[in-house]
């Protein structure tokens, strides 16, 4: 008995053998093949916020190409790509800051007959347009820098054409936080930044293009001035602004400004600020922290932005071939649901809403009220049932937008006004 | 002479004796040069060079030192905002530099003469470096609530009905900066007095006790003086950190308070290189000429 077992486990090591010979063989012949299907990785250059480890995953899972992410500051993204354009394989930027990077001649047109849902993308970008209406295209609206004459030109077309500058990943309409519970009263204008009532507890963002807008809007809600373009002012209507918000700033308005995500919710958290210019996810984070915080709609309207993948010149054969297939997949669905049930708005609707159940897409997206606990992507719970979004729904937010994030003409006299005021 | 012997006479040269101490040096002298020179020489390159939002040119203009110091003789009496921004930085410079040699000459002059065993003095030193056992943002976000509003202290003194409002100046204020900058850089003050003070000779104290000079008489004559290399190599510390700050005033003041550094990092994330190069200049010039005025007084490489 023992003679036969020790038999059958040397011809079963024999057969292990075998087939591990047979398999390194296979291997060895199967090498080249292996080799050149090796995945492609992706440099994907922007902030950390749009950088999220599930797309990541998912992108690696569907398509096997792997992300390798940089994250750097809004500032950076368009310092990159102007220094060392070769330094990533796909941007995502904001498209304010194309009026400097497109005649810098480091980023090409995306051939709009390689992306898929192309003619899908929400007309908020194509045509500035919600639902058929035309909303505020002050400042850099995306329609104004969407297309290019040409592949590699330098100049935007303002009619449609095969060359797109950036395939929209997420957009927003931004406008006021406020602490309901210590303002106890209903805010509905933006003038009520500059309210004496709120002395020494408002705050107004420190990045000079994005807050001198901010100011713009309390301005004109407070009828000082009626801009023509709030996103690309005169001389003289920069002078104004900023002496507004000089005066303001003597008159003890503001307890502080922030430049980073995490210091507004510092400041909204910890009770300083009561009212201020504030990011979506931040009110979100604030809420999720216990304290309550609202994304106050207001009757002038939102300030949008809006962000989206770009290409570098440097891009070519395989590496190319994966951006648009990662682009391809990312307007696909998936990551537009993702991005949705973050708060933030995704390209190409119909397909995320594919991905959605319907009582996230009616919250989110139609602005009703939650039948279930609405939960993040990662599973903590951002409202319970029954809540409404601020601002409602998609076309009453995105429809409500005056002015977009932009870059002036007169860039460098607001930069140096903005620093005047900073010191005074 | 052919060139094989003259280049026999270099390889000698290298070689020889009188050469080592160079061949010693070069190394640091090297990564000196390669990252402190060069990039010193580039900024000075640049800050004569034109720009627009999207690149910059090679030129020789002086636009830049211009528009640094625009509106600085036409808005006289007033300040330009070069000046006021200086002269807020000094403010904090001479704040600081005075609260950090007060604690840090004090703190140095316990341990270096009233604490006695190795071990205790170590015990204290590390106690004196829990500042930076965080990181930079974290320490600073700390101080919310701490000094805000609804902070400890507003509470403990509306708590204690010293105040019936809450003090709003403690936080994100010209007090909430210099505590910031005192908590952070006292520690690289007393470092360099203590090292002076440990090397004093303990026999020149008693010398002056017995001479009949009091306490004070001795500190003020004889340790004052020996700290000197200490205490300029500390205020040289202080002095040109507080001259760049711009983290520490943008957080602890706000974001309300311009600082040179703050002027200098706005304008390089709106790529106006040659710009924020010039005011680099202008920068690296005037800490140059406070570090010349602080060594003038003391001679700390003949201290050393």
């Amino acid at each position: 008995m023992a003679d036969t077992k020790k038999k059958t486990t040397i011809v079963s090591r024999r057969d292990v053998l075998k087939g591990a010979a047979a398999v390194t063989g296979t291997a060895i012949l199967g090498a080249p093949a292996i080799i050149s299907a090796q995945p492609v990785t992706l440099r994907y250059l922007g902030t950390a916020v749009n950088q999220s480890k599930e797309i990541a995953q998912k992108a690696k899972a569907d398509l096997g190409i792997v992300l390798e992410y940089v994250p750097v500051t809004t500032d950076d993204v368009s310092k990159r790509i102007i220094t060392q354009p070769a330094s990533f394989d796909i941007a995502d930027a904001e498209y304010f800051q194309l009026r400097k990077l497109i005649p810098s001649g480091n980023l090409i047109g995306m051939d709009a007959s390689r992306i898929k849902y192309a003619d899908r993308i929400t007309p908020v970008f194509t045509r500035g347009e919600v639902a058929g209406k035309k909303i505020g295209d002050q400042g850099t609206a995306p329609k104004k820098v969407f297309y290019l004459e040409g592949k590699n030109s330098t100049k935007f077309s303002a009619s449609p054409t095969q060359w797109i500058t950036l395939i929209p990943t997420v957009y927003n309409a931004d406008t006021l936080g406020i602490r309901p519970d210590l303002i106890k009263r209903p805010i509905g204008s933006w003038s009520e930044l500059f309210n004496t009532e709120f002395k020494g507890k408002s705050s107004i963002l420190n990045i000079p293009s994005i807050g001198i807008m901010d100011a713009a809007m309390v301005v004109e809600s407070l009828g000082l001035h009626k801009y023509r373009d709030k996103g690309n002012m005169t001389k003289a209507e920069i002078d104004l602004t900023t002496k507004a918000l000089i005066e303001a700033k003597k008159a003890g308005q503001f307890r502080a400004f922030w430049k980073d995500f995490n210091e507004s919710v510092n400041l909204m958290a910890s009770g300083e600020v009561v009212i201020q210019s504030m990011w979506s996810p931040a009110v979100t984070k604030v809420r999720s922290m216990g304290v309550p915080c609202i994304y106050q709609p207001l009757k002038e309207g939102y300030r949008a932005w809006a962000a989206g993948f770009g290409l570098p010149k440097t891009l070519s054969g395989k590496k190319l071939d994966a951006a648009y297939d990662f682009i391809n997949w990312f307007l696909s669905g998936w990551a537009g649901a993702f991005l949705n049930r973050q708060g933030y708005y995704s390209a190409v609707l119909d397909t995320a809403k594919a991905q959605m159940e319907p009582y996230e897409w009616a919250y989110w997206m139609e602005g009703k009220p939650a039948e279930k606990d609405i939960k993040a992507p990662d599973g903590t719970l951002l409202e319970k049932a029954g809540a409404v979004r601020d601002g409602g729904s998609f076309e009453a937010r995105m429809g409500a937008v005056a002015c977009w994030n932009a870059v002036m003409d007169e860039n460098d006299y607001m930069v140096r006004k903005w620093n005047e005021f900073i010191a005074a | 002479m052919p060139a094989a012997t003259r280049a026999g006479v270099w390889l000698r040269r290298l070689t020889s004796r009188a050469a080592a101490p160079y061949w010693q040096a070069a190394p640091l002298a090297l990564v000196f040069a390669f990252f402190f020179v060069l990039p010193l020489v580039v900024t000075v390159i640049v800050s004569f060079w034109r720009y627009n939002e999207y690149s910059i040119t090679p030129a020789l203009v002086g636009d830049n030192y211009a528009s640094v110091f625009s509106g600085c003789l036409a808005e006289l009496p007033g300040l330009c905002l070069t000046f006021k921004t200086y002269l807020s930085t000094l403010k904090f410079c001479v704040l600081a530099w005075a609260l950090t040699l007060l604690l840090g000459f004090t703190v140095a002059y316990f341990l270096a003469f009233h604490v006695r065993s190795l071990t205790a003095q170590m015990a204290l030193f590390l106690v004196c470096t829990i500042p930076f056992w965080t990181s930079n943002v974290i320490r600073m976000i700390s101080w919310v609530p701490l000094l805000g509003r609804n902070g400890l202290v507003n509470s403990f003194l509306i708590g204690a009905g010293l105040t019936r409002e809450p003090f709003t100046w403690l936080l994100f204020s010209d007090f909430s900066v210099v505590l910031a900058f005192v908590h952070l850089y006292t520690m690289f003050m007393l470092v360099p007095i203590f090292n002076s003070m440990s090397r004093i000779d303990r026999a020149l104290l008693e010398a002056a006790r017995d001479a009949g000079a009091s306490g004070w008489q001795a500190l003020w004559n004889v340790v004052v003086p020996l700290s000197k290399p200490g205490i300029v190599i500390g205020s040289i510390f202080v002095v040109t950190m507080v001259m760049g700050d711009y983290v520490t005033i943008g957080v602890m003041g706000g974001q309300q308070i311009a600082s040179v550094g703050k002027i200098i990092q706005v304008q390089l994330s709106y790529l106006q290189f040659p710009l924020a190069a010039a005011n680099a200049v202008v920068l690296l010039a005037a800490v140059l000429m406070v570090i010349a005025a602080m060594t003038r007084l003391v001679d700390v490489r003949k201290e050393l």
